[in-house]
């Protein structure tokens, strides 16, 4: 068994549980939906199915315990009360831990384990509780371990097939053919009950045969042949002296397939079998050449089939898929890049030439660059994902966030469809974990201060995604308390972040909670906080080239709203210079850009300045001086890009000229140097060179001016 | 020829599991993902023996068997049963739809090929 | 404008020694084992860094990747170089990645027997010491080996 298809299980394993997640979340909503309750029994005993072929003996046992008590809701037996459903959700949780396990090594938590499964018992009946689990070997030759040393030995079979036995499709052909396999047979047709022709009954079956066999295969293995017959036939085998133990034997297999006779409704109880083999009796050895040339034709082919019957594999899916190493998808986008830079290159050199008439030449030129977009959005769409799985592993955060708050939360998912870059959400995970403990742990009350408040006892949280012009738009919204404002603004003097008169306005304190060195999980719980505050949460989601806001109204929750690229290769960007370097700013951080002359520029203290606006005043930040460059020549700054915070600060950021805008290719400066405080990252312009791509947001928090400014602003927006 | 099997399971893993084992056994090998499918399928393939899962989606292994021997050509093809419990009473119930005989997962090669012979004849 | 070092046929011709470039930085010789040189490139403008060090002088475009370029002579302590095209970039891996190391000029390739190799006498430069991990003599001049690990960081501390 090639690790291949344990990788085939693993990933199932995440579909399935990704299945039965959802299925317990539409359970929980209300939904109990009979197909939901099979939907979800299938996918545990899917995970089960391979599990066993795997040898995963804890995750078989849970699995089985798992299912065993959705069949019983599957056949009504039990209701699925709150407790139940509770018990499930952590059941669901445990068995994706046990996958895990198994997939990754590690700690099972067994006192958890053996909760669960003491909690899952009590809901089998008895009866079902011994119907344990025991894989079956069929009796094939593998699983006969008694024999020790293998001694020849003489069966007489008597094999007397009743007429339900050819409704099955079984044919006694085939049994004999295996049994001509294990040693010498020989096979006489015993057509004594054959009646005469006009009292012929055509689905009755009058024909027995008396077989005798040699071989060195144990008893087992020659009962095990008729082993799908048992009870459709009248069958008797004598081995060389062991009458007794054969009665016991088939006394056994008797009581085994006590069920009740198959009744007659069978169709077509294949009454031209029983008259082929009339007409053509065995001949010892008999049984026909065709069937034994079968496995020699077989083996010819046995290398042929492989790419046609994976074929088939791939057909038979509802939506054919392929799964591709990540690393070649990533090559790929990073030829198409270099491609979208090659192209820049060649029209830069183009435009160079000095010739007349380009036109030819720049219509070419263009075609080259829509396809080379085209097939850049394709590569990138492979990446895309839906947002659906890390929503669901969602649910669990908030689960085990409630139980340890002891506050009944429920978590509502909205738009999981949503596709965003494959690095996106798995460096999502991270901050909205962080978010919802945060949200669960803050945010929503206490139940009873709940329905003091006029509120459902119950806290909701929502999570939704959607596409947003351009951006992904990432909401969590819950309808707790709201931000404490006093509290966080006390804090916050306390550590000495502000300073004890400022006068904030309300989005200004919301905005402290992701100020660094602001925690208030020390003294609240140690169930958000684990040592890191949401300032590690903005790191993570500027770090995506994202940004995140806040807004909450007290008494009524908190709206953490993330907004991100569509992908992390790619970005427009304004290409800029500044001090005789070339420079790419974000096209997402602009809202205008202006040319400005002296009477627009005024002085402010010593070395501020203030640019007016349509008779607003925007702090002017120096690019260039923000970034310690000095200008060789004596060109000014005399272009301002006027971009806003997540704060809502405006600023105007000053820099020597505009070139054009364009989609560049982003290249992280990770490991090539450290943080660069002003700058995210860098990309390679169309002449080869290099270009780093400005980060506003922190060119901004660094600039005297605009932090003056700001502080003045809140004093004024207090008076 | 080669022995025709058209599996018909909604997992992958056993789906992969069927196919390297039969396959490497020198059987020429088609499979379904559910029920439905695999009925819609078996024109097609026309296949010497049939494998099928009992816990599916769309049509269940049960309503498989009653489909394939209602209609009269496919009434004698051999069906084995994927189960995992080695319960009587499942047998019983898939004997009593047709089964022709039964597969208990986990499955190793040798009883899924001994299985395969007994109601083919075909062997590895 | 780039020269590509091959490695292997020398290495093979002296099994029992080992290749080493020899260049100049500040007017001081300087080696480096060959198999440390990725190639060796004309100095052509680089992009700054903002809030760069010194000796950090930008970083360059090397078929599609951005590596970071040092000056040799000021992270050795000695002046800060007036990079032009005559001096050369040494690419060398270091950590598994592409740092480039101006210098002044290559001169030329040398073979080394290790039992040449002296010790690196104390003298009150600590920069200095620090990065060298031994000295030959070769044609009556003095080249200092450098110790590329000494040199560059591994990259997250390289700005702090």
């Amino acid at each position: 068994m090639s690790g291949s298809i344990q990788d085939t299980f693993f990933e199932e394993c995440e579909e399935l549980l990704e299945a039965t997640d959802e299925g317990l979340t539409a359970i929980e909503g209300g939904d109990h939906d009979p197909e939901v309750v099979n939907a979800i029994f299938r996918a545990v005993h899917s995970i089960k199915g391979g599990a066993g072929a795997f040898g995963l003996d804890d995750l078989v046992a849970f699995a089985h315990r798992f299912e065993t008590v959705f069949d019983e809701v599957r056949s009504n037996r039990l209701d699925l009360d709150p407790k139940l459903i509770q018990l499930l959700l952590r059941s669901s949780d445990h068995l994706s831990a046990l996958v895990e396990v198994a997939r990754d090594g590690g700690e099972v938590d067994e006192a958890h384990h053996d909760t669960l499964l003491a909690a899952l018992d009590e809901y089998i009946p008895e009866e079902e509780e011994d119907l344990t689990f025991e894989p079956m070997g069929l009796g094939g030759p593998a699983a006969a371990p008694e024999v020790i040393v293998p001694q020849e030995e003489t069966y007489r079979i008597r094999f007397h097939p009743l007429k339900e036995m050819y409704g099955t499709g079984n044919e006694p052909f085939f049994l004999f053919q295996a049994l001509k396999d294990m040693g010498e047979l020989t096979v006489t047709l015993d057509e004594n009950e054959l009646p005469g022709f006009d009292s012929m009954d055509v689905s009755d079956s009058y024909l027995a045969w008396d077989l005798v066999l040699v071989t060195k295969e144990p008893r087992s293995i020659v009962e095990a042949v008729f082993e799908f017959v048992e009870g459709l036939c009248e069958l008797s085998i004598d081995g060389d002296g062991d009458a007794e133990a054969e009665a016991n034997a088939l006394a056994a297999l008797d009581a085994m397939f006590s069920a009740p006779p198959v009744e007659a409704a069978l169709p077509d109880p294949a009454p031209d079998t029983a008259a082929d083999s009339a007409s053509a009796p065995f001949e010892p050895p008999a049984p026909a050449p065709e069937p034994e040339a079968k496995p020699a034709a077989a083996e010819d082919k046995a290398s042929a089939p492989k790419a046609e019957s994976g074929k088939q594999e791939q057909r038979s899916g509802p939506k054919p898929t392929l799964r591709v190493e990540l690393e070649r998808v990533d090559r790929l986008i990073n030829a198409v890049g270099e491609l979208i830079i090659n192209h820049s290159m060649l029209a830069q050199q183009i435009a160079n030439l000095n010739v007349s008439d380009t036109r030819d030449v720049e219509t070419e030129l263009e075609g080259f660059k829509n396809l080379a977009r085209d097939i850049q959005e394709g590569v990138m769409a492979i990446r895309a994902q839906p947002v659906k799985p890390l929503f669901q592993r969602m649910a669990r955060i908030v689960r085990e966030a409630s139980a340890a708050t002891e506050k009944t939360c429920k978590l509502v998912n909205e738009g999981e469809n949503t596709e965003v870059d494959k690095t996106v959400i798995e460096r999502l995970s991270d901050p909205l974990t962080h978010i919802l403990r945060n949200a669960v742990d803050h945010g929503i009350e206490k139940p009873e201060d709940r329905e003091a408040a006029g509120k459902s006892r119950i806290g909701e949280i929502r999570l939704s995604a959607s596409h947003r012009s351009g951006s992904v738009c990432i909401e969590i919204k819950d309808d707790g308390a709201g931000v404490n404002r006093p509290r966080v603004k006390q804090i916050a003097i306390e550590k000495g972040l502000i300073p004890e008169n400022a006068e904030l306005t309300d989005a200004e304190i919301d905005n402290l909670l992701f100020a660094p060195g602001f925690s208030t999980a020390k003294e609240v719980s140690n169930l958000s906080g684990r040592g890191v505050g949401m300032d590690v949460v903005k790191n993570a989601v500027t770090g995506l080239g994202g940004r995140i806001n806040i807004s909450s109204t007290p008494g009524k929750g908190s709206t953490f709203t993330i907004i991100l690229p569509l992908t992390l290769a790619v970005m427009d960007g304004m290409v800029v210079s500044v001090a005789d370097q070339t420079m790419v700013v974000p096209i997402t951080s602009i809202v205008e850009t202006m040319r400005g002359s002296d009477d627009m520029i005024n002085s402010l203290g010593a070395d501020g300045t203030l640019l007016s606006i349509r008779g607003n005043f925007v702090p002017i930040c120096d690019v260039a001086g923000g970034l310690g460059l000095y200008r060789e020549s004596d060109q000014q700054a005399g272009v301002y890009l006027l971009v806003e915070t997540e704060t809502g600060q405006r600023c105007a950021l000053a820099v020597d000229d505009i070139h054009d805008q364009r989609q560049v290719v982003i290249k992280s400066l990770d490991g090539v140097c450290g943080e660069i405080p002003g700058v995210a990252a860098a990309t390679i312009l169309g002449d080869g060179k290099i270009a780093m791509i400005l980060d506003p947001e922190s060119i901004i928090a660094a600039s005297p001016t605009a932090a003056a400014f700001d502080t003045e602003r809140r004093m004024s927006n207090a008076s | 020829m080669k022995t025709k099997v058209l599996a018909i399971d909604d997992s992958r893993t056993i789906r992969n599991l069927l196919a390297a084992t039969l396959e490497e056994a020198g059987f020429e090998y088609h499979c379904a993902v559910d029920g439905r499918e695999g009925v819609d399928m078996y024109p097609d393939v026309d296949p010497d023996v049939v494998i099928t899962d009992i816990n599916m989606p769309n049509l269940d292994g049960f309503g498989v068997i009653e489909e394939l021997r209602g209609t009269g050509i496919n009434s004698k093809v051999p069906i084995l049963v994927l189960t995992t419990e080695s319960a009587p009473e499942l047998k019983a119930r898939a004997r009593g739809a047709g089964a022709t005989g039964w597969i208990t997962k986990p499955f190793d090669d040798a009883s899924l090929i001994f299985a395969l012979k007994r109601v083919t004849g075909a062997a590895a | 404008m780039q020269a590509e070092v091959k490695q292997t046929d020398q290495e093979v011709k002296h099994a029992e020694h080992s290749e080493f470039v020899s260049f100049t930085v500040a007017g001081q010789a300087f080696c480096l084992k060959i198999t440390q040189i990725r190639e060796i490139r004309r100095w052509s403008p680089v992009t700054i860094l903002p809030h760069a060090p010194a000796d950090v002088l930008g970083v360059m475009n090397l078929r599609g990747a951005v590596i970071p370029i040092y000056d040799l002579s000021a992270r050795f302590g000695l002046q800060q170089t007036e990079a032009s095209e005559r001096n050369v970039v040494i690419v060398v891996s270091v950590h598994g990645k592409p740092v480039g190391l101006l210098a002044e000029s290559v001169s030329e390739i040398i073979s080394i027997n290790p039992d040449e190799i002296q010790e690196t006498p104390p003298v009150d430069s600590r920069n200095t010491m620090e990065y060298i991990q031994g000295i030959i003599s070769h044609d009556d001049t003095m080249v200092r080996i450098i110790n590329l690990d000494a040199v560059i960081s591994a990259p997250e501390q390289v700005m702090l």
